[in-house]
């Protein structure tokens, strides 16, 4: 489809907040998912008559079981804080993008069925019916939300936008009204065994293709295993990671760094992915399900140590739930966290972050690097927002933050970071997160990416930077394409590993 | 009119406490089935008690967030809390010590208390993003506290009220021996309009004060990896495998 034209935000020094335009992304909308995707789902495809009580059952529900949710719409006092620390916001200039106008589109539906005030004095405490606009507004504005949380490091009272767009989102799924692109994705990750699609064999062809190429390259025969029963460590990454540039540069890393620590390790035909996007919707059973995967994989194959390769929300969905949802993890007590938890070796995190694993590894010096090989990069690191806001590493607070830099200063000489106020856990999204890295939001993804692109610009032209690490492979498709809209070279983001690949000398 | 505003405060009194245990109720009874602290987090349950209290006491995140509603917004509640705190020597007798010696600060703190809270309405006026977002009831909530403090501040230092009466009363209400109220425009105009707030509390947007300790991003502890956390609806799905 030919997207539709847009202005492509003119970079200044600093990040500006623009004055409010009502309405301006009212008609950025993605697909809806047609019926043979919502049906795999068990999802209605289309409203029906009694659509608005479903709505509001399930807003029931979910307040029922999320004290998130519940707490959240009570307490915000709409002090306004929030209001320009959204990227989409400050790209688009639509307040709907403000973090607490977001919210107030289903705070207003909220206060009106479910609190006292709002059923008597509904205009006094600005509660409203819910009808076909709101719930078109839920639709557009749930989808320009890339559940990022950055709001919630700077509300007073810890609101997450993100629990609601969940939220949200959960609730337009169950009348029908489902995003096309997430809920696809959920079909195939669960009938095919990864995002892309990509059957077994094709990923066993990849993979023989991939160890050619780096035997051509380096002259030592690096391999990567798929489902060897008995290896010691199962990587669960991305699909991208198995196809996309420069995705895919990451994935020759982690097995050279493996190889070159003579760690045993496998890929799985039936858990290769990673990304979970039951995070996206918010539907607690959905990301069990995609997470049991790798419950099963790993008990099938008999591995001792679980580790994630450079994925954002992954990364989130494996450092925070997987101990919940699947028992990955320790501290269990009952008999389905036990068993997989007496197998795993309690020496190391489960799970484990690949740039934990290749830190650790470089520090207790088992594996040699050379940092002059990146001599031509001038790198910065742009902090993933689920990594930075949603998960850890290391023992330490903020060990999210020093481990991947730690890394990339050991494999390469120039490093300089991009401005304090848009990093670490006050970092902007790359603009794609969320279930919005789809064509049909290109818009939305251009302008959100405004203030990312603000604080880089500002590196290079100070300190000539040339590269751009990430550990996300929402964020490396996102600035691919994203990057030469704002006029820089595409090849400039990169992952972590892909420093690392150049760097590490094998023998 | 004694008879009226004893039955007042009663009634206020009873919905202020009611309301408030059962919100609290709800929400501890409802289950937080994920761990979603925003990080970076302490990882250990003091350190959880430490973020908070900097969050209760300083106002921590919204320092980081914006100066002016930080400044406006603490300057409203340290005021507030003083003014309470000197308000105890009308339910105390004798008075306590501390609050003796906190009488002339807490004069002060309703200065404060009004300053900020002029300063928040006019935010809601000025700044296009937040008067975007303001709805009839906050702008009235700002307004009924504005109320209270300047019709409080001019007992204290234009009409004073008399205070013997007045603490007679308010001793009389909490040992059920009703003494009559004086009748002073202000003192009645200052008291119905605190009726009124302690009403509303449990039903607006005055519960971020109980909120704020409820909220998952700030109370959780970050170590998913080391314990395992399951809510009992989630733990059922266990079951089926
Ligand atoms: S979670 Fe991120 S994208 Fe969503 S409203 Fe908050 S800042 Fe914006
Ligand atoms: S910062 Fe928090 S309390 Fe303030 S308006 Fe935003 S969500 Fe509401």
């Amino acid at each position: 489809m030919a997207a539709a034209e847009f202005d492509v935000p003119e970079l200044k020094d600093d990040i500006e907040v623009p004055k409010i335009r009502e309405g301006s992304m009212a008609h950025a909308k993605s697909f809806l998912a047609p019926k043979p995707v919502q049906d795999f789902m068990g999802y209605p495809h289309e409203l029906s008559e009694d659509w608005k009580e479903r709505a509001i059952d399930k807003m029931g529900d979910l307040l029922g079981k999320y004290r998130s949710l519940k707490v959240f719409l009570d307490a915000c006092v709409h002090c306004g804080a929030c209001t320009d620390k959204c990227h989409y916001y400050l790209g688009t200039s639509d307040p709907k993008n403000m973090p607490v106008a977001r919210q107030d589109l289903m705070r207003q539906v909220y206060r009106r069925y479910f609190t006292t005030p709002g059923k008597l004095f509904p205009k006094l405490v600005g509660a409203k019916d819910l009808t076909k606009e709101t719930l078109d507004d839920w639709y557009s504005y749930y989808h320009q939300c890339s559940e990022c949380r950055r709001c919630s490091v700077f509300c007073p009272y810890g609101i997450d936008t993100a629990e609601i767009t969940m939220a949200g989102r959960e609730i337009l799924n169950h009348v029908g009204m489902g995003q096309k692109y997430s809920n696809e994705i959920l079909g195939k990750v669960q009938k095919i065994g990864n995002n892309l699609g990509l059957p077994g064999p094709a990923l066993e062809d990849t993979l023989e293709g991939l160890e050619e190429d780096i035997e051509a390259d380096t002259g030592v025969p690096v391999k990567l295993p798929i489902d060897v029963q008995g290896a010691e460590v199962l990587l669960v990454t991305p699909s991208a990671d198995f196809f996309s540039e420069p995705h895919v540069e990451s994935l020759i890393g982690y097995a050279k760094v493996f190889h070159a620590a003579g760690i045993s390790w496998t890929l799985s035909s039936h858990a290769s992915e990673a990304g979970n996007f039951g995070l996206f919707n918010g539907n607690y059973e959905t990301m069990r399900k995609v997470a049991m995967r790798i419950r099963d994989a790993a008990l099938e194959l008999g591995v001792k140590r679980i580790v994630v390769g450079e994925c954002g929300h992954a990364w989130r969905v494996a450092y925070s739930f997987w101990n919940t949802l699947t028992g990955i993890g320790y501290g269990g007590n009952d008999p389905f966290s036990i068993e997989l938890q007496k197998q795993l070796d309690p020496n190391y995190p489960q799970p484990q972050h690949i740039c934990e694993l290749t830190n650790d590894l470089i520090k207790q010096g088992k594996i040699a690097v050379d940092p002059s090989a990146n001599d031509d990069l001038v790198v910065t690191y742009h902090d993933s927002c689920n990594v930075a806001r949603a998960s850890r590493m290391g023992d330490e607070p903020g060990g999210q933050f020093a481990i991947p830099r730690e890394l990339i200063q050991s494999v390469a000489n120039n490093f300089h970071n991009m401005a304090e106020e848009t990093i670490y856990e006050s970092t902007f999204c790359c603009g794609g997160g969320g279930g919005l890295l789809t064509d049909d939001l290109m818009e939305v993804r251009v302008k959100g990416a405004m203030p990312r692109m603000t604080a880089l610009n500002n590196v290079v032209k100070e300190h000539q930077v040339n590269f751009m690490a990430t550990i996300c492979a929402i964020c490396k498709a996102q600035f691919t394409k994203v990057l030469p809209k704002y006029g820089f070279d595409m090849s400039m983001v990169g992952g972590v590993h892909q420093l690392v690949s150049k760097a590490i000398k094998l023998d | 009119m004694t008879i009226i505003y004893a039955g007042m405060f009663y009634i206020a009194t009873l919905l202020l406490v009611a309301g408030l245990v059962y919100k609290i109720f709800d929400y501890s009874r409802t289950p937080a089935p994920l761990k979603i602290p925003t990080t970076p987090a302490p990882t250990t349950q003091k350190g959880v008690i430490y973020r908070m209290a900097k969050e209760v006491v300083l106002f921590e995140s919204l320092f980081k967030s914006n100066k002016w509603i930080w400044v406006f917004g603490w300057l409203f509640h340290f005021g507030l809390l003083l003014v309470l705190l000197r308000h105890l020597r009308y339910f105390t007798q004798p008075v306590w010590f501390w609050v003796d010696i906190l009488q002339p600060f807490g004069k002060y703190a309703s200065i404060m208390m009004v300053i900020g809270l002029g300063g928040l309405l006019a935010r809601r006026f000025l700044v296009d993003r937040v008067r975007y977002i303001s709805t009839p009831s906050d702008y009235l909530m700002l307004v009924l506290l504005l109320a209270i403090g300047l019709s409080g501040m001019m007992m204290t230092f234009v009409t004073h009220t008399d205070i013997i009466a007045l603490k007679g009363f308010f001793l009389g209400l909490m040992y059920l021996d009703i003494q009559p109220l004086p009748q002073d425009p202000a003192l009645l105009v200052h008291l119905a309009l605190v009726a009124l707030l302690m009403v509303i509390f449990p039903i607006s947007k005055l519960l971020h004060a109980p909120g704020l300790f409820f909220s998952p991003t700030r109370n959780q502890a970050d170590n998913p990896r080391e314990r395992r956390h399951v809510a009992a609806w989630a733990a059922r799905l266990d079951q089926g495998n």
